[in-house]
């Protein structure tokens, strides 16, 4: 926010990197740390839903309605998985391989649950990334232009386009995507994944950065009418600023932290929105993998892919925060 | 319904004649992009750690078992064997192995059977194909510990294996499982779920978990020129529009059908002439518990069965890719009798049965329901109103699938709806009814009558297969009387291929099963293709 007496804060006297360092790490450091009960309380939260919640892993092996299995394959399953141990003594098995950096082994393919999610988790980084690339450059530079100009039809038109992009279904945009440049102008592919392609990534990727794109447009609009009418902006205008040079040395600054943190929280939780997106578009994703997971009960699998979700919002969050200080000087890490 | 019947079947079986027409000279090359339909990833490469269909679609591909489902005779035949003896008293079988060789070049022999069938019914695996492995002799006797081997296979020589079964039941129906491969024993085990080692027509190349499996052909299959195709790509797409978008754009070659898209193809002039249908071996129905006092009698039961009207259901929401069910076994089951007249939609019968039944006041029980379109809520919506003209109130008890499972198996349930496997082996499929198979195997609904026990038990010792039949068809005729279930439809599985693939069979086990050895594909196909 614009200080006291008028001037930009980003003229003030900022800290020396020699200064900031030490802070920085301190700060990355305490930030790490308060993760893990917040992982801790994740986990469960999760081990108690899947106790209460109705099916198991044994009962998913017979949910097609088609194969019968032999009732001893079943009950050695259970005795395999530790499925037939009380609760207190799977969850303090379970938090014992985790404190090893060990996620268990996946009920369903029996293999380590980080093989399992491991080559999904590139895919939906990329995904979520080029999501919120898409949804930065066109919903940052939308929202910018609208709040310059006040009550336009250009203002108009962009933010009926956000409120529109904020409410749409995402399964139905992505299927309009499909029909309109797959099927109809035979641009791109309708589905799939090619490592290094970017072909297969441009629908999903629209599909899924619209809603952040939105959220952006309207975000940034706001906070450029706020900067706008705010003191500083306006001696600068007194003292014969042009128009150009005030939004560029003044206003955009000033937003950006506002809008670093819209972006931040929608990279942070794009990973999880993908779930949709991912399964209309075979993207071989986390959020796919996490509902297979939780639809077969695998719950270590669940539990491993909720975990890497949660750590990514809360690394983004974090990055979030100190690029505030790179750039507001103002804000300090602490 | 009997015209109907015939009508149906004369056209299932004019669509796979058209089907086959086109393959007389099969054409080698080329690459066949199908779908596994059943979600968007599959469980494991290693087909004997899974049960689900959506890895048998890639397992096929990759291996091979000691028979096969032939989808034209509807019958098991060998396919890992080129021979077989039977002894005397039918209970010991004699293979000769055909020269096989697995995908690293190891030499099928007598003791990658052996090795294939011992880790199979290995109770410290709990691996799901076990259940094919317990007609074998002495797999009761290794899986209780007492034995540490299958006492009823041996080896003769390295291409001669010879196995004991424990009763009079072809073997076949159980070895030609997809679920009970035959593995190198030389091949390191943990790698099977990874880098799969199989004796099928292709072999593995790439494989996106969530997204995809590729398969080149393998030059040493052991089938003289099979397979034709150079590349096999199954994509995993669980998603019915998704699927649609992608065929109709030419980038997939096949796509298994629902019943809204069902009807929107054949009434496309584009694409109504290139789909395969067939009546597979399921039986949707809702099961009724015992345990709840109306159900005990039989009369509430028909009752039920009077007053839906499935052919009206079938045909509105359904759109006609359903068989209406006229008892348990299906259209394609030898034993299915073609003279059974299903239950008709008659409400003042079922008020009549109801009122003798001491229920005229009214009855109310609940269904347990998926939201699956064909077999769950929107089929219990469309029975309450029918069902309430007769005095009957029904609930929904919305579930998942693996809840569904789970409360049937736990018998936490006053009645279900699901589909359920009733063939392709007729004998099987009616045990699930005999009073002394458990609850959690498949007799999900206590059925127990003493008559019908005694006809599954004389099918069980006949070995003429006609007289067998006619032993099941009479089971079959009793189980419809008897109404355990409300016999709702047999499901009519279609798909849609592009003009330029040859060789999809219509397979009534399931049919997006596909021998892929058979898969051709002519010159009209894109240059993506080729």
């Amino acid at each position: 926010m614009p200080a006291a007496d008028g001037r930009t804060p980003a003229r003030r006297a900022a800290p020396t990197p020699c200064e900031a360092k030490p802070f920085m790490l301190r700060f990355i450091i305490r930030r790490s740390l308060q993760m893990i009960p917040t992982l801790l309380a994740v986990v469960l939260i999760i081990f108690v839903i899947f106790s209460v919640v109705p099916g198991s892993f044994i009962s998913s092996l017979m949910a097609e309605g088609r194969n019968v299995m032999n009732a001893e394959v079943l009950a050695h399953l259970n005795e395999q998985f530790g499925l037939d141990k009380p609760l207190p003594v799977r969850l303090w098995d379970y938090l014992w391989g985790l404190a090893h950096f060990d996620l268990g082994i996946s009920y369903r393919t029996r293999e380590p649950v980080w093989n399992v999610i491991e080559p999904r988790l590139w895919p939906s980084i990329k995904l979520a990334l080029t999501a919120m690339a898409f949804a930065a450059a066109v919903g940052i530079p939308l929202g910018f232009l609208a709040a310059l100009k006040p009550g336009s039809v250009f203002d108009t038109g962009t933010m009926m386009l956000a409120v529109s992009g904020l409410s749409v279904p995402e399964f139905w945009l992505g299927l309009l995507l499909m029909y309109v440049f797959a099927l109809q102008l035979g641009l791109l592919p309708s589905f799939g994944y090619q490592p290094g392609s970017i072909r297969h990534i441009i629908l999903p990727a629209i599909a899924l950065g619209v809603s952040p794109m939105a959220l952006l447009a309207r975000t940034t609009r706001a906070g450029v009418l706020d900067v706008m009418n705010a003191d500083f902006v306006r001696t600068a205008r007194a003292k014969g600023l042009s128009e150009p040079r005030l939004v560029r040395a003044h206003v955009t600054r000033n937003v950006l932290v506002l809008v670093l943190t819209t972006l931040g929280l929608q990279i942070g939780s794009l990973m999880g929105q993908a779930i949709v997106i991912e399964k209309l578009f075979s993207w071989p994703g986390i959020g796919s993998l996490l509902v297979d997971s939780v639809a077969t009960r695998d719950i270590p699998v669940v539990q491993g892919t909720v975990i890497v979700i949660v750590l990514w919002f809360l690394v983004i969050n974090m990055l979030v925060d100190v690029a505030y200080a790179a750039i507001d000087p103002r804000i300090k890490v602490t | 319904m009997l015209t109907r019947l015939g009508l149906i079947a004369a056209l299932a079986l004019g669509t796979a004649t058209a089907a086959w027409a086109q393959d007389a000279t099969p054409k080698d090359g080329g690459k066949f992009v199908f779908v596994a339909p059943y979600g968007n990833a599959i469980t494991s490469l290693d087909i004997t750690a899974t049960p689900h269909t959506q890895d048998e679609i890639v397992g096929k591909a990759i291996n091979r078992s000691l028979y096969k489902w032939n989808p034209e005779s509807g019958k098991p035949e060998l396919d890992l064997a080129e021979s077989v003896t039977v002894s005397d008293d039918g209970k010991t079988y004699t293979y000769k192995l055909k020269d096989a060789t697995f995908h690293n070049g190891d030499k099928l022999d007598a003791d990658d059977v052996i090795w294939s069938y011992n880790r199979l019914a290995d109770p410290k695996k709990a691996l799901p194909g076990a259940e094919q492995m317990l007609q074998i002799a002495g797999v009761a006797e290794y899986q209780a510990g007492k034995a540490d081997h299958i006492s009823g296979l041996k080896k003769i020589d390295d291409r001669t294996v010879e196995i004991t079964v424990i009763n009079l039941a072809n073997p076949g129906w159980n070895l030609m499982s997809n679920y009970a491969p035959i593995y190198s024993k030389d091949y390191p085990e943990d790698q099977l779920a990874s880098k799969p080692n199989g004796l099928g027509p292709f072999k593995l190349a790439n494989y996106v978990p969530g997204s995809k499996v590729e398969l080149v052909k393998f030059d040493n299959f052991f089938e003289k020129g099979k397979p034709h195709l150079d590349k096999l790509d199954i994509m995993l797409m669980g998603e019915a529009p998704a699927r649609d978008v992608a065929f109709r754009n030419g980038e997939i070659d096949a796509n298994v059908l629902g019943p809204v898209q069902y009807e929107a193809y054949t009434q496309d002039a584009a694409l109504k002439d290139h789909i395969l249908e067939v009546a597979e071996v399921y039986t949707r129905n809702i099961g009724f518990n015992p345990k709840i006092e109306a159900f005990k009698d039989k009369r509430v039961r028909q009752a039920i069965n009077y007053a839906i009207n499935k052919d009206l259901i079938v045909e509105k929401l359904l759109k006609n890719k359903a068989y209406p069910a006229v008892s348990w076994l299906p259209i394609s089951s030898p034993a299915f009798d073609k003279n059974a007249k299903p239950y008709a939609y008659d409400p003042e019968k079922a008020k009549e049965l109801l009122k003798e039944a001491g229920f005229e006041t009214g009855l109310k029980f609940s269904v347990t329901a998926t939201s699956n379109e064909s077999w769950g809520l929107p089929i219990v919506e469309a029975i309450i109103p029918m069902l309430a003209k007769v005095g009957v109130t029904v609930t929904t008890d919305p579930v998942e699938n693996s809840v569904l499972s789970d409360k049937i198996l736990s018998d936490n349930f006053e009645s279900f709806i699901w589909s359920n496997s009733s063939g392709p082996d007729p004998l099987k499929y009616l045990t699930c009814f005999y009073s002394k198979t458990p609850q959690n195997a498949c007799n999900y609904v206590k059925f127990n009558n003493a008559d019908f026990d005694k006809l599954i038990d004389q099918a069980g010792n006949e070995t003429d297969p006609a007289k067998q039949n006619d032993i099941l068809r009479q089971a079959n005729n009793l189980l419809e009387e008897e109404a355990p279930v409300w016999f709702f439809n047999y499901n009519k599985a279609v798909m849609a291929y592009q003009p330029w693939v040859h060789g999809l069979k219509p397979n009534a086990m399931e049919l997006a099963i596909q021998d892929y050895e058979d898969i051709w594909i002519d010159d009209s196909a894109p240059a993506s293709r080729k």
